[in-house]
This record gives C-alpha cells, sequence and structure tokens, in this order.
C-alpha cells in the first residue's frame, strides 16, 4: 500500500502574528515558519505504517513557497522515502489544494492519504474531506488512532468528535485526517537527516498537473480582533468572590 | 433562494448547536427549510417543527442515516442542493465532517467557523487561531457555510403551529464507511458549548485526582467542565473537554481557567467570554493579560477556600 502525505508550510504556531495594516492580510515575511503540527502528527504516522509492514512506501507533498522544500526534506529525514514539491506562491483555497492532491494521488497510485485535520494558518479544516469527495473515497477525519487490516483491504479509525469518540471501519483506498492524540512526532536524528539529502525530491508544477486552481473565493480584507480591555488583579479569594457576585454579577 | 440547515442530533434530541446555525441563518432574511436526516428520528423532527424561523423541515428517515455518516449524507445533500442558494450547518465535528465533502462533491468552496454574516455573500471568519479576522466573499451559485455556535446564540422563538413537513425517500447505502461504535463521555453537567459558566483546569491540576477539585468547583456553580490541551494529552479528561482552536470554542458568562497558562490556542477557544477569572501561581502566566479577574496563588489552597466560601 503507497502512502501519500499532504504538508504544508505555515507560521510557527507558537509565533505571535502580525496584521498587516493595510488589511492584506498576516505578516509572513521574516517571521518563523514550520510544518503545520497535524502534518507532522500525519508524517509520523505514515513512518509507523511503513515501519509496520503496512504501508510499501511514502511519499509527502507541499504545495508552496520555494522554502517548503526544507519542510520536505524535514520530512524525508523523519522516514519518509520520497518528496513532492508543487511551487507556488498564491493563496489557494482549500477546494484547489484538494485538486492538486487528487492528481497526485492519482499519479503516485496512492491507496491511502493522510493529511491534518486543519491548517494551523487559515483553520478551515477542508481539504481532507474535499479530497475524499473529489476520489470518492470514505474518509476518516480528527483520527485519534488508526488500524489497519490485515491484508490490506479496509481500516479502522478511532475519531475524536465533540460527544467523546467514535470508532469507524472504511474500505480503502481511504482519506485520513490527523488530530493531536494520534501519536507524539519523533525527531530526526543526525545520520538520517544527512541521508534524507539524497532520497529523491521531484518538483511538478501547476502546469504539468494541468489542474484549475480557480475558485470563486475572495478574501477581501483580513482584520486584528478587537483586544479585551484590562482586567484586575484582586488579591484574594474574597476580593474576588466580591467582585464576581458585587461588579461582573455572574454568580449569586 | 433559500437556505437549508442540517440538523444535528442522535435520533432523539436536536443538538443546540443546530438551534445556533438556524439564527444564523435568519441574517441571511430568506426562507430556511431544516433537513433532518436520521432513523427513527421523530421526536427532533417534531421539535425542528415547532421553530418558528422555520418554513418547512424535510426528512429523510431511512437506517442508512442512523448513523450520521458523511459518506451518504453528503450526497443526500448534494442530491438536495439544486433548490438553495446557502447550505449552513454548526461548526461541530459533524459540520466540519459533513460540509467540506458536500462542497467537494459539488466542486465549491466553503466558509468554515463563520462568526459574523455581513449579508449574502459576504463572511467573517477567523484565522490563525482567532488572531486575524478574515472578510470573505463567495461567488458560488450556492455557499456553504459552517458556523461558530457562539457567535450566534439569539434563542429562536417555537409556535404550536408547526412548519410544513416534505418526507424524501432518497435512500443512499453506506458503502465504504460504517460505524464500529460511539464511546460518548456522559455527564450530568451542563454541555460545554451551552454553559454559563464554565471552569477549565489545565496541566497546574497535576493528575486527574486533582481534577476532581475543577469538578467539584463546576458542581457548586451548576458549570460545565473544560481543559487545556496539555489537560486532555495528559489523561486528566476525555478529549472533548479541550477548549481552543483545535477543541470547542466557547463563551459563556463566566470563564474561569484554573493553572492554565494562556497558550494562544487555548485563548483561542475562549476570548469571547463576557467575564474571564484567571488562577495562576505565575503572575506572568500570559492568561493574566486577558483576564477580567486575575488572582495569584496557589490552586491547591484558592479552589479549597471557593468551594467553602460559595453557598
Ligand atoms: C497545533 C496545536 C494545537 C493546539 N490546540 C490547543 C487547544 O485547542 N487548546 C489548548 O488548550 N491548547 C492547545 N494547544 C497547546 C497549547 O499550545 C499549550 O501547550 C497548552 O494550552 C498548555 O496547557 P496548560 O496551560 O494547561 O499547560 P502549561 O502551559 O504547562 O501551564 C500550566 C500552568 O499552570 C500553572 N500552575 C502550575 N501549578 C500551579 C498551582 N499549584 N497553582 C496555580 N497554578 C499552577 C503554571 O504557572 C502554568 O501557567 C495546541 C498546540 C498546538 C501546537
Ligand atoms: N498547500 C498545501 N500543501 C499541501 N498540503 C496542504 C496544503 N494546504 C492544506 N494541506 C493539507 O490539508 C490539511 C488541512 O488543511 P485545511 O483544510 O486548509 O485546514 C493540512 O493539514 C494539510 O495536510
Amino acid at each position: 500500500m503507497k502512502v501519500l502525505v499532504a504538508l504544508k508550510r505555515v507560521v510557527d504556531p507558537y509565533v505571535k502574528i502580525r496584521v498587516r495594516d493595510d488589511g492584506s492580510g498576516v505578516e509572513t515575511a521574516n517571521v518563523k515558519m514550520s510544518t503545520n503540527p497535524f502534518d507532522e502528527i500525519a508524517i509520523e504516522e505514515a513512518v509507523r505504517l511503513k515501519e509496520q509492514g503496512s504501508a510499501t512506501s511514502t511519499t509527502v507533498v507541499a504545495i508552496g513557497s520555494e522554502a517548503s522544500q526544507e519542510n520536505l526534506r524535514a520530512a524525508l529525514a523523519l522516514g519518509i522515502d520520497n518528496a513532492v514539491f508543487v511551487p507556488n506562491d498564491a493563496m489557494l483555497q482549500p477546494l484547489a489544494v484538494a485538486r492538486i492532491l487528487q492528481q497526485i494521488v492519482v499519479r503516485e497510485a496512492a491507496q491511502l492519504v493522510i493529511l491534518g485535520k486543519q491548517a494551523i494558518d487559515d483553520d478551515n479544516n477542508q481539504v481532507g474531506q474535499m479530497l475524499a469527495a473529489l476520489l470518492s473515497w470514505p474518509q476518516c477525519t480528527f483520527a485519534s488512532a488508526v488500524k489497519i487490516a490485515e491484508g490490506g483491504a479496509s481500516l479502522e479509525v478511532t475519531r475524536e468528535i465533540d460527544g467523546g469518540l467514535e470508532v469507524l471501519s472504511a474500505t480503502l483506498p481511504a482519506v485520513i485526517t490527523t488530530d493531536l492524540r494520534l501519536n507524539t512526532p519523533r525527531y530526526a536524528s543526525l545520520p538520517n537527516i544527512m541521508r534524507a539529502k539524497q532520497k529523491p525530491l521531484t518538483t511538478l508544477t501547476l502546469e504539468e498537473l494541468a489542474v484549475d486552481t480557480q475558485t470563486a473565493f475572495e478574501v477581501l480584507s483580513v482584520a486584528a480582533p478587537k483586544t479585551r480591555k484590562a482586567g484586575v488583579m484582586v488579591d484574594s479569594v474574597d476580593a474576588l468572590l466580591d467582585k464576581l457576585k458585587n461588579e461582573a454579577k455572574v454568580i449569586a | 433562494m433559500k437556505v437549508l440547515v442540517i440538523a444535528e442530533h442522535d435520533n432523539r434530541e436536536l443538538k443546540t448547536s443546530t438551534v445556533a446555525a438556524i439564527a444564523a441563518a435568519q441574517k441571511l432574511a430568506l426562507p430556511i427549510e431544516v433537513l433532518v436526516a436520521g432513523y427513527h428520528c421523530q421526536t427532533v423532527v417534531e421539535k425542528v417543527r415547532t421553530l418558528a424561523a422555520i418554513s418547512r423541515v424535510i426528512v429523510a428517515d431511512h437506517d442508512v442515516y442512523q448513523d450520521q455518516l458523511a459518506e451518504n449524507l453528503a450526497l443526500l445533500l448534494h442530491s438536495l442542493s439544486a433548490d438553495y442558494s446557502h447550505i449552513l450547518a454548526a461548526a461541530s465535528t459533524f459540520g466540519k465532517d459533513v460540509l467540506p465533502r458536500l462542497a467537494g462533491l459539488l466542486q465549491v468552496s466553503m466558509a468554515s467557523d463563520v462568526m459574523e454574516i455581513i449579508d449574502a455573500n459576504t463572511f467573517i471568519r477567523p484565522i490563525y487561531a482567532g488572531n486575524a479576522l478574515a472578510t470573505v466573499r463567495m461567488h458560488d451559485a450556492i455557499r456553504l457555510v459552517t458556523v461558530r455556535s457562539s457567535a450566534f446564540n439569539t434563542p429562536i422563538t417555537t409556535h404550536t403551529e408547526l412548519a410544513e413537513l416534505t418526507v424524501c425517500d432518497k435512500r443512499y447505502a453506506l458503502e465504504k464507511t460504517k460505524l464500529v461504535k460511539r464511546v460518548e463521555s456522559k455527564s450530568e453537567r451542563p454541555e460545554l458549548g451551552q454553559a454559563k459558566v464554565v471552569i477549565s483546569g489545565g496541566r497546574g491540576l497535576q493528575n486527574k485526582e486533582n481534577f476532581a477539585l475543577i469538578e467539584q468547583l463546576a458542581d457548586k456553580l451548576n458549570a460545565a467542565v473544560g481543559a487545556s490541551r496539555a489537560a486532555v494529552d495528559a489523561g486528566f479528561v476525555p478529549n472533548d473537554y479541550q477548549v481552543g482552536q483545535t477543541g470547542k470554542v466557547v463563551a459563556p458568562d463566566l470563564y474561569i481557567a484554573i493553572g492554565i497558562s494562556g497558550a494562544i490556542q487555548h485563548l483561542a477557544g475562549m476570548k469571547d467570554s463576557r467575564v474571564i477569572v484567571a488562577i495562576n501561581k505565575d503572575a506572568e502566566a500570559p492568561i493574566f493579560q486577558i483576564a477580567d479577574y486575575g488572582l495569584v496563588g496557589d490552586l491547591f489552597k484558592i479552589i479549597p477556600e471557593l468551594l467553602t466560601k460559595l453557598p
């Protein structure tokens, strides 16, 4: 079974972002960037499937700026076999990303695609589900455990849902999106970082893929949210209870 | 044109987040219809029919819809979609599973987690964990939107005259996915998304046994219990307690964060609460920057004192 993993390069989750004054978006120049944390979890899961013998090969794909190749190399150092880079500097909507991934799934003859549940920049939480629809494949979103059945014809996925957990079984080929508790990603060792330099990283252009990336979705402006006005510090439980009762009037 | 809202339910009860989705739909000033797809879900249908905002309820009552899975619900919605300019669902794990799949089938874009509706095509949604707000315009003939429940909490009036009912006999079988089991975390406390008061605990609680302090406090205040990711990852509480960018978003009248540092990802899930209280032993903890009332101290002293002083 060939496994494909999607990777998006995003602003590091621990960076405090700044909205550009002209409302055109969030400042990304000279800002620390990372692999989307949910994609790190997807990469780890793919590597584990290979180690367990469920996956025969693993490929990681990123659509984005030239610098995304650094993130692809990092994924190779973690144990992914090969990488595909699709250069693109425009802001793509999830539907366009899903269309590109669909073409790559076909080219790579992938049987399982693992994506993050959401990219932590745009917080869309859409690409995996859209891709599954485009492929007419089953989807197992928000996965916290994945088990491939003997023989690789189906899989069982535990999903984190609002009311608790659910277990879904699905036929392969399938799409999985990862949730936080699926696994804890490993660190790359120095020898593996060196070895990763020899692993194949292919570039595929949007022209070669012949994908329509136009969508009818327009971002008009981006603004900073209202900030809360500064609060007060209280020095005792009694003072706190007094404030909550008599000032905020939120407790009886 | 008309708006279709997808009802979320367990075949017995309508989820309150659906009411928020209906409240959001009202902002579009178009006739609102609701799809109830399920199995033996009459009580849900009857409940929806009493909501004054609704002009019609479409019911698809078949065994194949019992478990509310995305595979066939998306197909059912696809088959109904031509009549609508908008399809809305709550931005719950259910809505986030089904609606993007429908968008894929229709080959249209969608807007996730919408907090404000400007007009029929223009919406405001949070990005970067709510640290920026994007105003987006959708030009597709059909607009798919999930809405953030906490941003649309106006109650919907009910009436005795029931909305029109249409039976839909389209039956899409589940071919590729099957529910094996659902393990719901049961609680007598109010639902996290609905509660007027939420008490959340973080890593500062140290272990599962200590987390009971948060629960005792919640019981005193008839509050729901929430948690930071660190508390969930450490196994103090189940996953569905997680508040934040990648968990639940809440906006109660009172949110009390105890032993939580206030990472961006946690703030994303609670910073629209009306009154925020932070209790933390570290005076520099970022949570104090957004708290209305901050108390620096050891939670293991403060919670017991609160428990004795609260009625
Ligand atoms: C992709 C991604 C998604 C994430 N999503 C979420 C999310 O949805 N929700 C979320 O919450 N986090 C999320 N996080 C994690 C987030 O970044 C923080 O790591 C997490 O919120 C920290 O939890 P905490 O505040 O409980 O722990 P810590 O940051 O360790 O804080 C513990 C606090 O407890 C205080 N404390 C300790 N002992 C006591 C005591 N005796 N009395 C009083 N105070 C005490 C300490 O001073 C400290 O401030 C996400 C992270 C990533 C990368
Ligand atoms: N530009 C991209 N390149 C590769 N994968 C992507 C890209 N954008 C999104 N994805 C994948 O889709 C997942 C969900 O993204 P989203 O729906 O945008 O929140 C991410 O976690 C990635 O796995």
